[in-house]
């Protein structure tokens, strides 16, 4: 099943490093990435499959949003159908 | 490949926007466990909704885990207890609304509804006894949500019942009067009453379901009124339209869910209720969406106009998002239970003559409204008959959950806590519809019940 990652703060060094670290270490691919830093605020929006991942989906969110918190970003993890079923006829 | 802006838009609505799925709610038939002995039905049934819902919550809870949306209720529905408990006696039926009680507790949901009486046409010795037994049920026990069916289209009014109900509600009141007479907040009279609602305390089983089924109520007034709030100048047809569309992506999501839901418990999927349901949460409020339309205060003149269109628009967007659309469908008007009806009525502008007629053309009836402690119980069954008629007349359901504050008066508030919320007193007539209600009978069918 495929993931989005979406990203949303203050832009700093660092950002796609530690999140895309936080990926690799529980096996999840990424797919795409989109991003901009406009007037100082960083957005991103991730793609990622988390098929392979051994770790509870709903865990790997966790992670991935208090590390968001650490860095002063709003992160948020949900599943791809979720955005499927709304957008998508 | 999704977009920036629809991805932001979802997290938007869950996130600030308090959209969410109100509750799941499993239907399972009782209809086998039937027993004359009633310490066996009520052990049959124990050990089948224990069976089929043990898993609920835990479900419930993975599904919102996984995709990250709220699922607030997870809840069960059964058979009306009237149909399936023949010769009771009144202690019998406190005995197996304890059993539903028990049952409950065991799957960790918060309500189980279906101790319930058909008595359309005219009610059999278990229905009055399920009935007589009300006080006693709502007050001994926490989680248990009893329907009433006093009237449908085709049957015509069953005055008798109505009568009935009004002095029943009035008991109940003083029977939790300790605790601001919530066993009314249980209790809901109903015309047309449908078979498949998933929401509380109307919910029940009916007899034309299958074995097991899984219902779920949708919910998001935030995210409408958010969408109208967006177009400040827009001619009515546009709002008329962004509603359809907002209904579109949120039952869209509710749909999603219940397939889910489905799969993972191995239950057919029976429909998604539309409703737009409120809290008390600041910005979950359907009094919003009127007063985001134009109205300085929910209540005033207009208020009808603007609910008729939500309520429409909200019935054509979500239809063409699920495969199967049931239950009550359309905006619910809970006094209590919505920040800005609460304001609208403590203010004076909302009334209960208004709320009556607002019931026209939106779902469900007049909805948690605490009315006067020393209100008479005739007063209260003309205020149910008032209500039934609206909806026997258009073909559609209508309900009254009232509660007579048992002590307090206009002024005072009484307080529920958590989705019930609060209610401001609101006043009733002072004269007197005793001698109508005491002449009983069934007030006959419309003409326009004879389709055949």
């Amino acid at each position: 099943m495929n993931a989005v990652i979406s990203v949303i703060g203050r832009d700093c060094v660092g950002i796609i490093a530690r999140l895309s670290a936080i990926c690799a270490e529980n096996n999840i691919n990424i797919n795409d990435i989109t991003q901009k830093v406009l007037h100082e605020t960083f957005t991103m929006i991730m793609w990622v499959e988390v098929r392979s991942s051994e770790k509870h989906f709903a865990d790997f969110a966790k992670e991935m949003e208090e590390a968001g918190k650490e860095m002063g970003l709003i992160i948020h993890v949900m599943h791809e159908d979720v955005f499927d079923s709304m957008h998508r006829i | 490949m999704l977009n920036h802006s629809d991805i932001m838009e979802t997290i938007k609505m869950i996130d600030e926007e308090h959209l969410d799925i109100r509750t799941i709610t499993m239907g399972i038939s009782l209809l086998d466990c039937v027993d004359r002995d009633p310490d066996q039905f009520c052990e049959r049934i124990y050990e089948k909704i224990t069976r089929l819902a043990g898993n609920l919550v835990a479900t419930g809870e993975e599904i919102a885990r996984t995709y990250g949306i709220p699922i607030i209720n997870k809840r069960v529905s059964v058979t009306p207890i009237g149909l399936v408990t023949p010769g009771y006696s009144v202690e019998d039926m406190v005995k197996v609304a304890h059993a539903l009680q028990r049952a409950a507790e065991a799957c960790g949901i918060n309500f189980i509804g279906g101790f319930s009486a058909l008595v359309h046409k005219a009610a059999t010795e278990s229905d009055l006894n399920l009935i007589r037994s009300l006080p006693r049920v709502l007050k001994e026990t926490t989680n248990v949500c009893s329907s009433i069916n006093v009237a449908t289209t085709k049957a015509g009014i069953n005055l008798d019942a109505v009568k009935l109900m009004g002095e029943i509600i009035k008991e109940c009141a003083e029977a939790t009067a300790e605790e601001d007479s919530i066993g009314c907040a249980k209790l809901v009279v109903f015309a047309n009453v449908p078979e498949d609602n998933p929401f509380m305390a109307g919910a029940f089983h009916g007899v034309g379901e299958g074995e097991c089924v899984i219902n779920v109520g949708v919910s998001g007034p935030g995210v409408v009124s958010s969408a109208i709030k967006k177009m400040p100048d827009a001619n009515i047809t546009e709002i008329a339209d962004v509603v359809k569309k907002t209904a579109f992506k949120i039952t869209r999501m509710g749909q999603m869910v219940a397939n889910e839901a489905c799969r993972r418990l191995n239950v057919p999927f029976g429909i998604v209720d539309l409703s737009l349901a409120p809290t008390p949460a600041v910005g979950d409020s359907v009094a919003h969406i009127l007063e985001e339309m134009g109205l300085e205060r929910c209540g005033t003149h207009g208020t009808t106009a603007c609910l008729a269109l939500l309520n429409d628009a909200v019935k054509k967007g979500g239809t063409m998002a699920s495969s199967h659309v049931g239950g009550l469908s359309g905006a619910f008007i809970p006094v209590s239970e919505d920040a800005g009806m609460i304001r609208a009525a403590s203010e004076g502008v909302l009334t209960l003559d208004k709320l009556e007629a607002m019931t026209a053309v939106c779902s469900v009836g007049l909805d948690m409204i605490a009315i006067p402690g020393d209100t008479s119980a005739s007063t209260i069954s003309a205020i149910i008959a008032d209500e039934i008629s609206i909806g026997v007349i258009n073909n559609k359901t209508t309900a009254v959950r009232v509660i007579p504050a048992i002590g307090k008066g206009v002024g005072d508030v009484v307080e529920f806590g958590g989705l019930l919320g609060e209610a401001p007193i609101m006043p009733v007539h002072q004269e007197s519809s005793e001698k109508f209600i005491n002449r009983g009978g069934r007030i006959p069918a419309p003409i326009h019940s004879l389709r055949n």
